[in-house]
């Protein structure tokens, strides 16, 4: 096992360090940073939401007479904007239903399969791995879960138990197909998992229009899934917050048990520093890379149980949104640890919840998320980026990093 | 962090003693189901291949193949082919290249005539298959280029599909308020640029993985251009989108040789896009490998570290080849709106992107065989459109996952050694 390593990553020392520095540059930085970032996205995005605001643009045109009705134009279409979002995602006063008001639990429903698919991209990252995957293991997830979850009838609970383990299994098999090739070929995990995600969806509805379609209904789409197979509703009929949200906390206590306490999440982190020392420490490197891959897989696998078992009932080819590719700002945004990914991953799920109030209330379409989302993540990831936009001193990291 | 099988210099020569079973199996697998599906299930009856289009100067007649007779025919020669593959491992340790290409387009044409025979109607025309793949082709070709502009310089462009579909938004924009659709060509390379300025910035200055940035940079670019076409494409004039009707790029057919049957359509009755893309395959090719400005790129590719000590700027000769490929790719994403289709819709480049990356790869990182792998997507991606009306024995979905699963075949090291420059993905700091 090992002489196969050997043979087939004869990397060259340079590339090592600098994969493990990646690790280090995105772990090492401060919260002060992560906050920073996302008061620059938010006011980037306030920006695009101003010029692109038709009153603003009228105050404008009479700037120079009356620059006060631009400011206030400016400062109302902004303050309108965000503050639908901020209210759709917490608490809204002034929605007509009690059940409206309370958009906190729409943040936490949205946050769920973030969880658990940024946990898995967060667990691949700290073995070396780049698992951009995600879209597709969630894909396949969901899928073993539905024909589990509509194609059987079991007892409750253990129908449940079933749908989860099965949707497990689907992501797993996704991800280890690209650990298995990065273990033994060499194939770069970043291309074959983008490949394998396209080949999810053409696989999906290929199944949506013979063994998974619903013999009822004329379009692509799957039965309901068994009574006995979705997550019971936390808090009753009047909100959509699922069991599927325990399984997500559990989640993160189990990763990050499984990074800072087993001995399997030390050889991770081995690998994802340096492959070559853990190598000559006895590791297993390509074991390391299999293993890693099934459980991210896994764990992405239980992000599409999530949206099967939780919100969606039904399979669809539109089943993974956007979460996939949200799951790697979601892991970057945590830094690649299990509570940071949680607690970025709440974040994600407020804007998603904010931003469908915020299209509706404020006219400001949902897209501004997105790019309010990639815009964190970038400049998190170049922190002398903000740095130098606030002048703040580096010298005591790069004293301590030298 | 190099994007494929990592086979490093002294690996290379040890290669040439060590047998590697991956493509005769592969071969064997294939010529397995050829008998099984050209054969045992194949269709009876003739598929006929339309060549000529009514009106055209030249006229050939239908092309018509026995399907069963031509599948028994494709899978003897597909077992035969194999057993010689495995002959010359065991001998030799390689493999002709006559023996692999032979057996991939017998393999292709017979995929092909089984496919045919097997619809209902039983023929296809050729001109509608090629000039209806060119719709694919074309912006992955610009793509591709893309990608090869920035690999070949050391710098992995996952952004590719934020290229084009920035540069789809900006042509329509532009062209649709300059009423002039050269403008907007110009407009869309400009975006591209934008783009790569972005890639290159965070990338090259800021030493961001670049991989992060690239995924980063899609979802921008996907935001920022659907938010905007919400906002400004959606603001209606007298009833009318008027920011989002673009003025078209005509087609400029070259008088003779656009009479040629299936070629003439196909290559030269396109727009200046079509054209630019001929050329520009040609030209990165040949600066590529034929000049000194190519020998310097590579360099920088291969050991940026050997190129600065013969005075190359490594990073500075690293951004202006990631802005090239935007320029590329921003034109690529021009033709989505200025020739394919009359106006932008959001996310219209579905994922295209991605698969230029894949022909990228699948042409390993060389601009002809990028082209190449493009226009066997762009064929498979028509075919299955076609065949989806058509009824055919094997499901469109599976054609469609085509370039994806060649893709994973070749980065995994069954189809060829698809090689990165060994210094891909690598920033470099110098000191």
């Amino acid at each position: 096992m090992s002489e196969t390593q050997t043979v087939k990553e004869p990397t060259p020392p340079a590339k090592e360090s600098q994969g493990s520095q990646v690790i280090r540059e995105i772990m090492a930085g401060n919260a002060v940073i992560s906050v920073l970032a996302v008061v620059v996205a938010l006011v980037i995005g306030g920006i695009l939401i101003a010029v692109t605001d038709p009153r603003v643009t009228a105050a404008s045109g009479y700037f120079f007479a009356d620059p006060a009705a631009t400011l206030s134009a400016i400062w109302s279409s902004v303050s309108e904007a965000y503050g639908a979002l901020w209210r759709g995602a917490t608490y809204d006063p002034t929605a007509r239903t009690w059940q409206g008001q309370l958009g906190i639990f729409e943040t936490l429903t949205f946050a769920t399969p973030l969880i658990l698919s940024g946990l898995a991209v967060t667990l691949a990252f700290r073995a070396g791995l780049f698992n951009i995957g995600a879209q597709g293991q969630i894909i396949l997830g969901a899928s073993f879960a539905g024909a589990v979850g509509f194609g059987m009838h079991l007892p409750p609970a253990i129908h449940l138990l079933a749908v989860i383990l099965a949707g497990a299994i689907g992501g797993a098999i996704w991800g280890g197909i690209a650990g298995f090739l990065k273990a033994r070929t060499g194939a770069h995990e970043v291309i074959v998992t983008i490949m394998l995600n396209y080949i999810a969806i053409s696989l999906v509805l290929y199944l949506l229009k013979n063994q998974l379609k619903d013999p009822n209904s004329t379009n692509p789409i799957s039965p309901q899934m068994d009574g006995n197979a979705v997550f019971p509703l936390l808090l009753g009929p009047n909100f959509r917050v699922h069991a599927g949200l325990i399984v997500a906390i559990l989640a993160v206590i189990g990763v990050a048990w499984l990074l800072n306490r087993s001995t399997l999440g030390f050889e991770y982190r081995a690998i994802g520093a340096n492959p070559k020392a853990a190598r000559t420490a006895g590791m297993l490197v390509s074991r390391g890379y299999i293993t890693v891959m099934l459980i991210s897989g896994a764990l992405a696998g239980l992000a599409g149980v999530a949206q099967i078992a939780g919100t969606e009932k039904s399979l669809d080819s539109e089943i993974a949104g956007s979460i996939g590719f949200d799951a790697i700002t979601v892991a970057l945004l945590g830094r690649s640890k299990p509570w940071g990914t949680f607690f970025a991953a709440l974040l994600f799920g407020a804007f998603k919840a904010g931003g469908t109030s915020m299209a509706v209330n404020a006219d400001v379409s949902i897209d501004i998320v997105a790019v309010v989302q990639s815009l964190i993540v970038l400049f998190i990831a170049a922190p002398p980026l903000i740095r130098s936009i606030f002048r703040i001193k580096a010298a005591r990291r790069e004293g301590a990093s030298a | 962090m190099s994007v494929t099988a990592n086979i490093s210099p002294s690996k290379a020569v040890d290669r040439v003693a060590v047998r590697s079973w991956k493509l005769p199996i592969l071969f064997g697998l294939l010529a397995l189901f050829a008998v099984v599906v050209f054969v045992v299930l194949g269709p009876s009856g003739q598929a006929t291949f339309r060549i000529s289009q009514e009106g055209d100067a030249w006229q050939v007649p239908d092309l018509a193949v026995p399907a069963k007779v031509f599948g028994v025919v494709v899978a003897i020669l597909c077992v035969l082919l194999a057993a010689r593959a495995y002959q010359q491992m065991r001998n030799g340790g390689r493999i002709d290249n006559w023996v692999s290409m032979t057996f991939t387009v017998a393999f292709v044409v017979g995929l092909l005539v089984w496919i045919i025979g097997g619809t209902k109607t039983q023929n296809i025309t050729l001109v509608g298959l090629f000039t209806g793949a060119m719709l694919i082709t074309t912006p992955l070709v610009f793509g591709s280029l893309s990608g090869v502009l920035c690999e070949r310089s050391g710098v992995v462009n996952i952004a590719i599909e934020g290229q084009l579909l920035a540069g789809a938004f900006t042509a329509s924009l532009v062209s649709s308020i300059t009423h002039n659709a050269y403008a907007g060509l110009f407009a869309a390379a400009v975006a591209g640029v934008l783009v790569s300025f972005l890639l290159a910035a965070f990338s090259i200055k800021y030493v961001v993985n670049q991989i992060i940035v690239g995924v980063v940079l899609n979802v921008l670019v996907s935001g920022l251009t659907g938010f905007l076409f919400e906002k400004i494409m959606k603001i209606k004039v007298d009833g009318a989108t008027i920011y989002n009707q673009p003025a078209q790029l005509p087609d400029l057919p070259i008088p003779l040789l656009s009479q040629i049957p299936v070629i003439g359509p196909t290559l030269f009755r396109q727009s200046i896009i079509g054209y630019l893309m001929l050329v520009l395959v040609a030209g990165i090719w040949f600066g590529l490998f034929r000049t000194r400005w190519g020998l310097r790129i590579r360099a920088v590719g291969e050991h940026p570290k050997a190129a600065d000590t013969v005075g190359i700027n490594v990073n500075r000769t690293r951004f202006l080849n990631v802005l090239a490929g935007g320029a590329v790719a921003g034109v690529g994403g021009a033709y989505f709106t200025l020739v394919a289709v009359s106006s932008f819709s959001k996310d219209m480049t579905g994922g295209l992107g991605f698969i230029a990356l894949a022909a990228l790869i699948f042409g390993r990182w060389n601009p002809i065989g990028a082209a190449l792998a493009a226009l066997l997507f762009g064929v498979a991606g028509n075919l299955q459109s076609i065949l989806s009306l058509a009824g055919t024995p094997i499901d469109g979905q599976f054609l469609a996952m085509l370039p994806y699963a060649l893709t994973i075949l070749a980065v995994s090291g069954f189809v060829g050694k698809s090689r990165a420059p060994a210094a891909d993905g690598e920033p470099y700091i110098k000191g």
